[in-house]
């Protein structure tokens, strides 16, 4: 550990400790929150009530672009039951957006739509229904503009422009990096490989619709409850959006069905709400429809990728060339870190001593992308996986090999100046080889093609937690207070939003092993902005490690003053003072340790209230060059995975028979949790690799329902052997990482590789459907190239490169600025 | 807002329930909205994902789908009904020992489905299993735990009723 802080007491939680002196971290506990969830009194957006409450409803565009002439809303004001009806003018003229770079969003538009289901007008009445039939009679007259439904027509058609900012006409943002000289790595390289891959968008499929509730009262201040995944966001940009102080918003966030990243932005349905209520005088409820999350979005952006890689004889990645083009829908949302994300974390993984990257964002009239889970990762992950593929084949190298071979050096820093820390991925590998029964199944490539059932493989990593907040700030990135009551309950506040992952249980594990009580003692209050110190929110695989520090932190405040009102009190040195079994005293004398009840009363005594803050801010590693706030972390994980399936060459079906998947946690800090999450991104990645898409039919969404939007259901699912590889990072708490989105990352390009490993077919896109399959068994039988994919690179004119010199292999900093340590 | 009202009652969770709806209330809104059982959810209002499922005499249904007037004289059962008073169903315990509900709203539906499935096939295969929950989804599990949990909590479901005999 490199912090620069200095401690009295020795410090818990560094990855140093033995699992057996381990009471609560490592165990197989439920979750703090299970209760409610199994027996229905867990309580959502949807399910709260207050008195005199209203049902609010959004009217959304029928047209995918159009200005707006007119709206009329005397029709909806006037029927019975309405309490208030507004448009865009009835809020700030102001517009917004979560990233600074790109507030071009309104509530309710103005003066123009940009997708079919853009909101242009919000009613709260006394129910529903009455909503709903209230929105029919508001009049809006649209005049219909050319409608862009894809990259190509946006880019040709710069004549129509979706909006007036950005880096050219409907091109939002432009991005050219490069990190040492590719064309000379490509130049005396054995093999040089060049693809073009297209990665489908798709939608989070939350089980739980979006839902807010607003309540403006009398004295001037609103409450939001809403269900969201950042409510500090929220907090803050309402009151840009509101044109009210922070002060007087309140942001709570109650449980929440499932975020995946479709809950990071402001939306609509919560502005609207705040507005409504302050008009109608009554809190006011908005609940979207199924269909409306399909036109919410904020989904994964569908991208083209033009991916060139130089490897030696050996299979060394000796540089590499990745061009992206993202499909962004009508609005900024996340997008332009979505776009640095494509291009930010592919060099941690291998070693790649030079990187060049060029990465555009354009507009088109759908809703927007934002970031679902491996935000903007995924996309060329699957490229780069299933390039080395092709590359391990030509080579004649076994893939998962030539993979182990060419794994990141762990400490080090990557071409574009990242810092790696702990790298467990060829432990990942070797245990994905022997538990698969890899070399068998796979069995070298000459036996492609022509089987049933084959086998394939993939890597990747991913970051824990941004090293960057969304805007630019000195202060923590997550803030915890521990208190102790007299009765020897704790209490944790903290601004985290559980959204099923499980960081209500997190915080209070941690807090538990920290001062030897049991998790029961504890009680989380989590996500109310009136109350817990900000977390930046739940996104980026951030809130383990941050959060985790930080109630650390605060924990071990506490227990310093603990422990020195107890050493007092038994005479003792305060090194010696432990904390377990819900008592505190010395091992030498056990039987005399003060219960943990006494402690916290001696406590009070000696310093007052026992409340104590924690924060928590990454290691100011962020490198010096424009465009290096996406992608650094305090330590990345890494996983490995084998899938192995089965294809009917009559029909072109795949079942999936068994996914085996190693991933670098660092720490489980619950296993249970951590194969949770790894099960349900190894799902996630599924649906991805094999049906989820977001398609439109003349500028309509065309599968804006559950049915007609296949996602894998318990049939679809093969069966999972998760391993978990502990690396015990320094950074992370007690040695944790992610593992909420890294083990997504490996699944489709594994699927596409043990397709090819069956058909011989190369499926260079996603999804891979029985359809495609088919028609590359044609192909092959007509003895053509058996590959299906995109042909052309993206048709973007990218600038000139911002040059940096490649850090590739410079061993980490030693000493690391640790703002709050 | 003039909607002509129908006076409804229900059985529900072993209680007898009056309520005054419209007609074409939905029983998931009636269950959520007029007789405060929010347990159970929605993911589409339309049937397709299973996050509404109640048991209707025993069977699982839909409560999106279904009217209130055709549930008169049926004994409904939601997952606040699940417990035997303070003392949980095995599905219950099962769910929360293994780590089987992440969000959690997926849940009620599928405890319901389950409990379906194990009252008429006390030891189902993992393949029964993941057929009789074909129809409820869920995103954030990817399912494994939750057959897990079925599995566990049938086995001591018939192992407890099997200590039971004499």
């Amino acid at each position: 550990m490199t912090t620069a802080s200095t401690r009295s007491t020795p410090s818990i939680g560094e990855g140093t400790q033995d699992d057996h002196e381990l009471a609560v971290i490592g165990k197989r506990v439920p979750k703090v929150d299970v209760w409610g969830k199994v027996t229905g009194e867990t309580r959502y957006t949807d399910d709260l009530q207050l008195p005199r409450m209203a049902f609010g409803k959004l009217l959304r565009s029928p047209h995918p672009h159009a200005l707006i002439k007119r709206i009329d809303t005397s029709g909806a004001k006037a029927l019975p039951g309405v309490y208030a009806v507004i448009t865009g003018h009835d809020l700030p003229p102001v517009k917004f957006g979560i990233l600074p770079v790109s507030q071009d969003e309104e509530a309710l538009c103005t003066e123009k739509v940009r997708y079919v289901g853009d909101a242009v007008a919000a009613v709260a009445a006394v129910d529903e229904e009455t909503a709903e039939r209230a929105c029919r009679l508001i009049d809006v007259e649209y005049e219909p503009l050319p409608a862009l439904m894809s990259v190509e027509e946006s880019l040709s058609h710069p004549e129509v422009r979706i909006h007036e900012y950005g880096h050219g006409p409907n091109i939002q943002r432009l991005i050219s990096l490069q990190f040492g000289d590719v064309e000379a790595a490509f130049a005396k390289a054995d093999l040089v490989l060049e693809d073009v891959f297209f990665y489908q968008g798709n939608n989070h499929l939350a089980m739980e619709q979006h839902a807010a509730l607003a309540s403006w009262g009398p004295d001037g201040k609103l409450t939001l409850w809403s269900s969201t995944q950042t409510p500090h966001y929220v907090h803050r940009l309402l009151a840009k959006i509101l044109d009210l102080p922070m002060a007087h918003i309140r942001v709570v966030v109650p449980a929440v069905g499932g975020g995946f990243g479709g809950k990071l932005d402001p939306f609509s349905h919560e502005v609207a709400a705040c507005r409504l209520s302050q008009l109608a005088g009554r809190p006011v409820k908005i609940a979207l429809t199924r269909e409306e999350v399909f036109y919410t979005h904020r989904g994964r952006h569908p991208t083209l990728m033009w991916l060139k890689t130089g490897f030696s004889k050996d299979g060394d990645i000796l540089g590499c060339h990745l061009k992206t083009c993202l499909d962004g829908g009508a609005y900024g949302s996340y997008g332009v870190a979505s776009s640095f994300y494509t291009g930010a974390i592919n060099s941690v993984t291998y070693k790649m001593p030079v990187y060049r990257f060029e990465g555009a964002r354009v507009f088109t009239n759908k809703p927007a992308c934002g970031p679902k889970r491996g935000h903007g990762t995924p996309q060329p992950r699957f490229a780069l996986e299933c390039q080395i593929d092709k590359a391990a084949e030509r080579l004649g190298l076994d893939p998962a090999a030539m993979r182990r071979r060419i794994v990141a050096e762990p400490f080090t820093k990557t071409a574009n100046h990242f810092t790696v820390t702990t790298i467990g991925l060829k432990e990942c590998i070797d245990k994905v080889v022997e538990a698969s029964d890899w070399r068998r199944k796979w069995s070298g490539w000459q036996k492609v093609g022509g089987k049933r059932r084959g086998i394939g493989f993939a890597c990747s990593a991913f970051v824990t937690g941004a090293g960057e907040s969304i805007y630019w700030n000195e202060m923590p990135h997550s803030g915890v207070i521990v208190r102790a009551d007299r009765g020897g309950g704790v209490a944790v506040l903290c601004g985290a939003t559980d959204i099923g992952q499980g960081s209500d249980s997190i915080l209070t594990y941690l807090v538990a092993e920290a001062l030897g009580i049991e998790p029961k003692d504890i009680r989380v209050h989590t996500a109310d902005t009136d109350l817990t110190p900000v977390d930046l929110g739940s996104y980026s695989s951030r809130v383990t490690l941050m959060c985790g520090r930080a109630a650390m932190q605060a924990a071990e405040r506490l227990r310093e003053v603990m422990t020195k009102a107890v050493a007092r009190k038994l005479e003792v040195a305060p090194e010696d003072i432990v904390f377990r079994d819900r008592r505190v005293g010395t091992r030498d004398d056990w039987e005399n340790a003060l219960t943990f009840v006494q402690a916290v009363e001696l406590a009070e005594a000696m310093h007052g209230v026992l409340a104590f803050a924690g924060a928590y801010a990454p290691p100011k590693r962020v490198p010096g060059y424009r465009g290096a706030g996406v992608g650094p972390s305090p330590c990345y994980s890494y996983t490995a995975c084998a899938v192995e399936l089965e294809v009917d060459e009559e029909t072109g079906e795949i079942t999936l028979h068994d996914v085996w998947i190693a991933h670098d946690v660092g720490r489980a800090l619950n296993p249970s949790l951590v194969e949770g999450q790894v099960e349900g991104s190894v799902y996630m990645a599924i649906g991805e690799a094999l049906m989820e898409e977001q398609v439109f039919r003349k500028g309509v969404h065309k599968t804006p329902s559950m049915l007609d939007y296949k996602s894998p259901t318990s049939l679809d699912m093969p069966e999972v052997h998760t391993i978990l590889v502990e690396t015990h990072d320094p950074e992370g708490p007690y040695g944790a990482k992610e593992a909420g989105q890294g083990p997504l990352l490996p699944v489709m390009p594994a699927i596409a590789n043990a397709v090819y490993n069956v058909t011989g077919v190369r499926i260079d896109e996603t999804p891979i459907t029985a359809e495609k399959i088919l028609k590359g068994l044609d192909l092959l039988r007509q003895g053509k190239p058996a590959r299906i994919g995109p042909d052309k690179p993206p048709a973007v004119v990218y600038p000139q490169p911002n040059m940096v010199e490649s850090a590739f292999g410079q061993p980490a900093d030693e000493d690391v600025p640790r703002p709050f340590a | 807002m003039g909607t002509e009202r129908q006076l409804i009652t229900l059985q529900v969770n072993g209680e007898t329930r009056q309520v005054a709806v419209p007609v074409h209330k939905t029983l998931l809104e009636v269950l959520r909205e007029d007789l405060g059982l929010t347990g159970t959810k929605h993911g589409c209002e339309l049937g397709e994902c299973g996050a509404c499922t109640v048991l209707i005499d025993g069977r699982p249904e839909l409560a999106c789908l279904l009217l209130p007037i055709a549930c008169e004289g049926r004994e409904i059962l939601t997952v606040e009904g699940l417990a035997d008073g303070a003392k949980l169903h095995p599905l219950q315990e099962a769910f929360a020992e293994l780590g089987a509900a992440q969000c959690g709203y997926c849940t009620p539906g599928i405890l319901l489905t389950a409990k379906a499935l194990i009252d008429s096939n006390p030891r189902p295969t993992r393949q029964e299993i993941r057929e009789a929950l074909a129809g409820n989804l869920c995103r954030c599990s990817g399912y494994a735990k939750i057959l897990n949990a079925v599995s566990m909590a049938a086995l001591r479901s018939t192992e407890a009723a099997a200590a039971r005999k004499p």
